[in-house]
């Protein structure tokens, strides 16, 4: 009888095994395949060039391939939209955990997840179409299409996941702490800012990053409403082109194996950098203001 | 005896596929996107009037295309240009006379927002405009307002045509907007009172002023004439005079009331 069930807790780990080993291995293969498929334009332009390189025509004769303002408008977007986003996420976060009402929240926090599920389609055609008409009216810009529209969108699809983990983080706070903190006569928002947002520190950083790291891939909002100009933006009100919308929106036409889509997918290369180290922060975080008992702060 | 009938259809329609398998025609056709969907759409026809032909078209570009022909790896070369003279001479040489057939106009009109007062602007002017040169509409006549440039990414069929028959080659200055479909291009163009773009023919609509150049005005009938200076005739290559299979999906697409109608659907001038 013991056997039988031996097997049977066997046979499930196995499968669980080939799972787990099957999706590691087709990352693996599809991190072989960015590579091969990146790697060859160097020999057309050193790397330096590449990431530096102030143009970026790809299809004229010859072709200059310069990321750099791609590089910057990637950049320059997430810290926008990473500075609408953490003040809104984390303070709709502590709202939720700490401050409002049983009743508020069990509608608010639904609300705010719903907003996760929004298409970035939908968001994108949102900033085209509603959103950068009013932007050309209000400041009288030339056009509604940039740096600013495209933070605000992206902005709008971080919030959701940087409230939400930091709500957690905030809620897994143990109580002692708070209760300890009121019960020595500091005041409800004294023992907020002072014991329960420290503590929860490594959860809100990891939010924070991994909110910021989505704002850095995504493709579909910055290819609608950045305005796709590819130059270094001098205003906050310039349309940039950051490297996902460069890459969705000449892939498909790029010739097969031409020097084009070798530099279109050294482009994925670099971004796939740039959140990997994201994410290598974010772990990091976590790690090192991990909350190890009640009593360690 | 259910079963047993089940299976008798079931062998017979295998034998059926199996044996139109072998007796159906392949056609090979290849090359520029810009063509692709004219012969993606023409070969899915044709092969609804043919269930016997089976015809495969992918892209990879013109110069692939003709390469194709010369090297006689493909029955039909799509091409957005006509044919060079290395690549006459390669094909002489090969013992191979590629033979065009123009299929359809591409014709590119330069847009603004209705409310702008510019009706003509001359070649030269848009080039400077889309070179940066130009900076603000009153330059070319209009408000004193900063032009947004709107253009399309730097793979698409329609830029082509506008870097090689209105910038001559020059670049598009880095500041203009990027916009990855003609869709996209209308859209923003509507939404924008001091913007221009441009357009294939059949992307126009109320939303959007269609510009003159140099005086001339976008019409099927002008490009046709060639008297509108932005547009380009769309090639098919065949290896020789085509023959059979060939010929008739040529014919096909040549068709006023066939292939034309499809080259109007796809968004091009037809010859007709």
């Amino acid at each position: 009888m013991s056997t039988r069930r031996q097997i049977k807790a066997n046979i499930i780990r196995y499968i669980f095994f080939i799972f787990a080993f099957v999706s590691i291995t087709i990352l693996c293969m599809i991190l072989y395949f960015l590579v091969r498929e990146g790697v060859p334009v160097f020999e057309l332009v050193s790397v330096k060039d590449f990431l530096f390189g102030d143009y970026w025509y790809p299809t004229s004769d010859p072709p200059d391939f310069g990321i750099f303002p791609l590089i910057a408008a990637s950049l320059l977007v997430t810290l926008c939209s990473a500075a609408v986003a953490i003040p809104l996420g984390v303070m709709t976060a502590i709202y939720l955990a700490e401050i409002a009402s049983h009743r508020v929240k069990e509608i608010a926090k639904p609300m705010v997840e719903l907003l996760a599920s929004l298409p970035s389609v939908v968001i994108g055609f949102f900033g085209m179409v509603v959103v950068a008409p009013f932007l050309q009216n209000v400041f009288n810009i030339p056009t509604g299409l940039n740096l600013f529209n495209a933070s605000l969108m992206l902005a709008f699809m971080s919030v959701p996941t940087i409230c939400t983990i930091s709500e957690d983080a905030i809620a897994s706070v143990p109580a002692e702490l708070k209760e300890a903190s009121l019960a020595l006569g500091a005041t409800h928002w004294e023992s907020l800012v002072r014991v329960i947002l420290p503590a929860s520190l490594s959860g809100l950083s990891t939010a924070v990053i991994l909110g910021m790291s989505r704002a850095i891939g995504e493709t579909m909002v910055v290819l609608m409403v950045a305005g796709g100009a590819a130059m270094v933006p001098s205003s906050i009100f310039d349309p940039v082109r950051p490297m996902p919308a460069s890459i969705a929106a000449e892939m498909a036409e790029a010739p097969f194996r031409g020097d084009h889509y070798y530099a279109l997918f050294a482009t994925g290369m670099v971004l796939f950098v740039f959140t990997l180290i994201f994410n290598f922060i974010a772990d990091y975080l976590s790690n090192k203001h991990r909350q190890v008992g009640a009593s360690t702060l | 005896m259910k079963i047993n009938l089940l299976k008798a259809v079931t062998v017979f329609f295998c034998v059926f596929c199996l044996s139109s398998a072998v007796l159906a025609e392949n056609l090979e056709i290849k090359g520029s996107t810009t063509v692709l969907p004219i012969a993606q759409k023409a070969a899915e026809a044709f092969m609804k009037v043919h269930p016997d032909v089976n015809i495969s078209v992918s892209g990879g570009g013109s110069g692939n295309g003709i390469k194709a022909i010369i090297d006689g790896t493909t029955d039909i070369a799509d091409s957005s240009r006509f044919i060079k003279t290395k690549e006459v001479a390669l094909a002489v040489e090969k013992g191979v006379y590629p033979v065009p057939f123009g299929v359809a106009y591409d014709c590119i009109v330069p847009v603004v927002h209705p409310s702008n007062p510019i009706s003509n602007l001359t070649s030269a002017q848009l080039k400077d405009i889309y070179m940066g040169k130009i900076k603000n509409w009153k330059e070319v006549g209009g408000e004193d307002k900063a032009i947004v440039v709107v253009s399309r990414d730097t793979s698409s069929g329609t830029y082509e045509v506008w870097e090689s028959l209105v910038m001559k080659n020059e670049r598009v200055f880095p500041g203009a907007l990027l916009q990855a479909s003609n869709g996209a291009v209308a859209q923003s163009i509507a939404k924008n009172k001091f913007a221009i773009g441009y357009v294939g023919l059949a992307y126009l609509n109320d939303d959007l002023r269609t510009l003159k150049v140099d005086g001339n005005e976008a019409t099927m009938e002008n490009a046709l004439t060639g008297v509108y200076p932005i547009s380009r005739v769309l090639y098919m290559f065949t290896k020789g005079w085509p023959e059979g299979t060939t010929l008739q999906f040529i014919n096909f697409v040549m068709h006023p009331e066939k292939g034309q109608k499809i080259v109007a659907e796809a968004g091009y001038v037809p010859l007709y």
